[in-house]
């Protein structure tokens, strides 16, 4: 080891910049991921209103990873900005304040931001579980302000909103495309920068702080600015998607600043994971179709099945947590047995699952790592093959 | 020599416990100096309030003259005083190269960017290598920081405070907990850093101090013991007698 800091070899840094843009990179499965949502314009004509209201809860859950996965402020108060957004928007239609849509969504999109801005002063302080507490109290005050204004239209709700063509040009039309389409170019123009942001020198000072507060402050980094500034973006993210949903659906009513709204935005970033921006939209897909298929099959219970999945998720994994939920479900349609009954099978079986869970996580690790080595020798077999020829 | 960071009079009170008890401290610029002193003895405490983790109940804190002692943590680092921490602080999911070059680009003033991608500039990727390079990190520079063995995020550790190019570096117990075979790899690092940093150095292991140290404070029960160069405190009999108590204690 040598005292001077002599330059260091040239490989040593090309290596260096290449690590250091990998996770920037854009991997195939992204492209997939787009390629797919594109072709859902056009594969999926009948179904687009259920997918604009995907997309939004995509672009919702989105923003609540930008705080919980890039930054680790949990909230269960998320709806606050998501239904600010929704009622600016609906009044600044309303009331022909700001008729072009976009300009609107745009405008909405700011206000959401100085009240993320306002309240983020309030999470910066203590711990997780006053965050919760923290977040969740403002989305309260909001929703009974909400409920006693006359311009929000209290528990009525806002109506008789008009929405001008988008630019002065696009209709929106009965079917809906033309909002899915608004949507989603809204949804994709915000996942570019959200992904710039979180690939930046910010966004890489936003993980430190999840990791190690006490390290990130100790190496010049001012911890609270950072989170002030994640906290207002997301707020932002959020009030634009309420936007989009006042926009789309030509209404907004006092369910855009539930409390089941912000727990529902959790649970479908828990779902498809947190930090690496797709999880939201991957969690509104699957929580969307799996809430819609369960509402059709068993109109009166479907949030006994969704609770019965999140609960085996949490104990054997996302993975295979869904797929004994499902077995489980499945087994009692095909039986088809009463609900009493099918209470009383699934808790024996939850039962007899939750002693033998050890015994299980044992047989699944075991798979886990068999499918890993299987796609590695794959892997490997692949780049010989491409190398040879 | 002028003083480059200096305490006066520093107290910091627990409820009813002194951790601190009227602490006055020079440290000259470019020192090597040891602070030293049995388990609880409060030394970790005053580390905490120089770097600004804790606030003393009384007393004051200056850096070159200036006063700090209300200033918050990451202001002292853009001042100038970087510290290693006793059991390692590390960024677990991040890997070497993003670690130092984090602190790098914020030392730049350049981490509120967002609107760039990391690693586009290239005076922060050669001054992470070569920090790397230097302290035997280059080889797994690339590796998640929680799967690295021991002793290289314990020099991760250092690495990490020198890339805040300090002017006062200080090294909370540098050497402990690594094993015996990797020790050897820390103690050289500390002993290879740039003589213009001033260096306050914690430790228990009184080779490492007598090795390493031009000057050593003794701190007993949060107070001021015994000031002044190594040979002095090695013949004072109060200190021995502290740490032959310990030792004894220990045995």
């Amino acid at each position: 080891m040598s005292v001077t800091s002599s330059p260091p070899p040239k490989p040593l840094v090309a290596q260096a910049a290449s690590d250091l843009a990998s996770r920037a990179r854009w991997k195939p499965l992204e492209i997939v991921f787009w390629l797919a949502v594109l072709g859902s314009i056009f594969l999926l004509p009948s179904k687009h209103l259920i997918l604009t209201e995907i997309a939004i809860l995509g672009l919702f859950a989105l923003s609540l990873d930008l705080i919980l996965g890039y930054a680790g402020i949990v909230s269960l108060g998320h709806a606050a900005f998501f239904g600010f957004g929704a009622y600016a928007a609906g009044i600044l239609a309303k009331y022909g304040i700001i008729k072009e849509p976009v300009l609107a969504m745009l405008a909405s999109g700011l206000l959401a931001a100085a009240l993320g801005f306002v309240t983020s002063f309030l999470v910066l302080r203590g711990s997780d579980l006053t965050r919760l507490m923290v977040t969740l109290g403002v989305a309260l005050v909001l929703r009974e302000i909400a409920n006693q204004l006359d311009i929000t239209g209290g528990a009525d709700g806002l109506q008789g909103i008009e929405m001008q063509p988008i630019f002065g040009h696009f209709g929106f039309d009965i079917f809906g495309k033309t909002a899915y389409v608004y949507s989603l170019v809204t949804l994709f123009v915000l996942f570019l920068i959200a992904r710039r942001i979180v690939n930046s020198p910010f966004g890489l000072s936003l993980r430190s702080v999840r990791g190690n507060p006490l390290r990130a402050s100790a190496i010049g980094i001012h911890v609270n600015g950072r989170l002030v500034a994640v906290y207002t973006i997301a707020a932002a993210y959020a009030g634009i998607a309420g936007a989009l949903l006042t926009q789309s659906t030509q209404f907004a009513s006092l369910s855009v600043l539930d409390f089941e709204r912000s727990a529902d935005v959790m649970l479908m970033l828990i779902i498809g994971g947190t930090g690496y921006l797709y999880g939201g939209m991957i969690g509104a897909v699957l929580f969307k179709l799996v809430q819609d298929y369960l509402a059709n099959v068993n109109p009166q219970y479907w949030q006994f099945w969704l609770g019965l999945g999140l609960v085996m998720m949490i104990m054997f994994g996302r993975v295979y947590g869904a797929v004994i939920a499902t077995v489980i479900f499945a087994i009692c349609m095909l039986t088809n047995l009463p609900f009493m009954q099918q209470i009383v099978f699934t808790i024996v079986v939850v039962a007899v699952l939750g002693l033998a869970r050890a015994e299980i996580l044992r047989f699944t690790s075991a798979i886990t790592e068999r499918a890993v080595a299987a796609q590695r020798q794959l892997k490997a077999r692949f780049t010989r093959k491409t190398e040879g020829s | 020599m002028a003083p480059v960071l200096e305490t006066k009079g520093l107290v910091k009170q627990f409820g009813g416990i002194v951790a601190t008890n009227d602490v006055t401290l020079s440290v000259e610029k470019g020192a090597r100096h040891a602070l030293i002193g049995p388990n609880g003895a409060g030394k970790t405490t005053i580390i905490n309030m120089l770097t600004g983790v804790l606030r003393p109940t009384a007393g004051t804190i200056l850096l070159e003259g200036r006063d700090i002692t209300g200033l918050e943590p990451h202001k002292r680092v853009q001042l100038g005083i970087a510290r290693t921490f006793q059991i390692n602080q590390l960024f677990a999911d991040l890997t070497p190269i993003e670690t130092i070059g984090l602190a790098v680009s914020e030392r730049m003033q350049l981490g509120r960017q967002w609107w760039r991608l990391v690693g586009s500039k290239s005076i922060v990727i050669d001054e992470s290598v070569e920090i790397l390079d230097r302290f035997n990190l280059a080889d797994v520079m690339d590796e998640r920081t929680a799967t690295l063995p021991y002793g290289k995020q314990r020099l991760l550790e250092i690495a990490l405070a020198i890339a805040c190019r300090p002017n006062v570096l200080l090294l909370d117990e540098p050497a402990a907990g690594v094993p015996e075979a990797e020790r050897h790899g820390i103690l050289d690092a500390v002993a290879a850093l740039p003589r213009d940093v001033t260096v306050l150095l914690i430790e228990h292991d009184m080779d490492i101090v007598f090795s390493f140290a031009d000057r050593i404070s003794v701190l007993v029960n949060g107070a001021l013991f015994v000031d002044g160069p190594p040979e002095e405190v090695a013949q004072d009999p109060r200190v021995k007698a502290v740490y032959l108590g310990e030792e004894a204690h220990d045995a």
